[in-house]
């Protein structure tokens, strides 16, 4: 499994749970490099089943919205499923605002969106 | 901006590049913990002035080091006041289209003046778009929080 610096990734079963290393994501650099993990795990490891653990995220701008809707346009272009957890409310705020809540199949907890893959 | 009973005030002018503007942002949250605003409120101007201090160093300045941005900030018991000066070109909020259509749902970009408008109490723009005034009104409905997280 490659190194990350930005992300924490394991394996439950045939899932890959990724949690975030940092809590704000918010430097234009980071959720470049943040980016460009994620976007490996998918193009270049082949992980089908993606959970994003979001429990360590206090915040996000939209910025890192860009990144996680490309995301899951790579995820369904590979076949592949994407869910997301852990999300604190005010986040979850952000998700309804801009209506992506409807995009992303977004469960309260890990244990929830492991057991809807 | 009028005198209305601030209790801390901050007028700055930095570089196009986001490191300065969040040095203000920080001093500005540090403040909110110190007076004791909800968690709830300092996310909310938190996102809101990110995305504004993004808007005028990346899309209005174009992060053009030869122009400068404006940041005066006020602080009072019941609200926080932000005015962000650039120096581009200008735009047309009202042309910006709504992200949340189902045609602009999927595209990467674009949210952040929806975002500024729903956290905040009031969002305006003047000088053809150049300055934008972010105002937010205290909750106090919400509990203070016990402990003093960043």
């Amino acid at each position: 499994m490659a190194e990350f610096r930005r992300l924490d990734v394991r394996e439950v079963g045939d899932v890959t749970v990724v949690r975030f290393r940092d809590n704000k994501i918010i430097e234009d650099i980071n959720i470049q490099e943040l980016g460009q993990e994620l976007f490996q795990l998918v193009e270049t490891e082949n992980r089908k089943k993606l959970l994003l653990n979001f429990s360590t995220v206090d915040f996000l701008s939209s910025a890192a919205l860009g990144k996680l809707i490309t995301l899951d346009k790579k995820v369904r272009a590979a076949a592949g499923t994407l869910k997301l957890s852990n999300i604190r409310a005010e986040i979850y705020e952000v998700f309804t605002i801009t209506k992506l809540n409807r995009l992303f199949d977004i469960k309260a907890d890990e244990a929830d969106a492991l057991a809807a893959f | 901006m009028e005198d209305n009973g601030w209790i801390w005030a901050c007028d700055r002018s930095i570089a196009s590049e986001m490191a300065g503007g969040r040095q203000i942002l920080d001093e500005l949250l540090a403040r909110l913990i110190a007076e004791g605003w909800s968690r709830r409120d300092r996310f909310a101007i938190h996102l809101a002035v990110e995305e504004a201090l993004v808007n005028a160093i990346r899309h209005g300045n174009r992060l053009d080091p030869g122009k400068r941005v404006q940041i005066s900030c006020r602080l009072s018991d019941e609200l926080v006041k932000v005015e962000i000066v650039d120096e581009g070109p200008g735009f047309d909020a009202c042309r910006i289209p709504d992200p949340t259509t189902d045609e602009r749902l999927e595209m990467p970009g674009g949210r952040g003046l929806a975002l500024m408008k729903a956290f905040m109490s009031q969002v305006e723009f003047s000088r053809c778009g150049r300055r934008v005034t972010l105002v937010k009104h205290r909750n106090r409905a919400e509990c203070r929080e016990p402990s003093a997280e960043s």
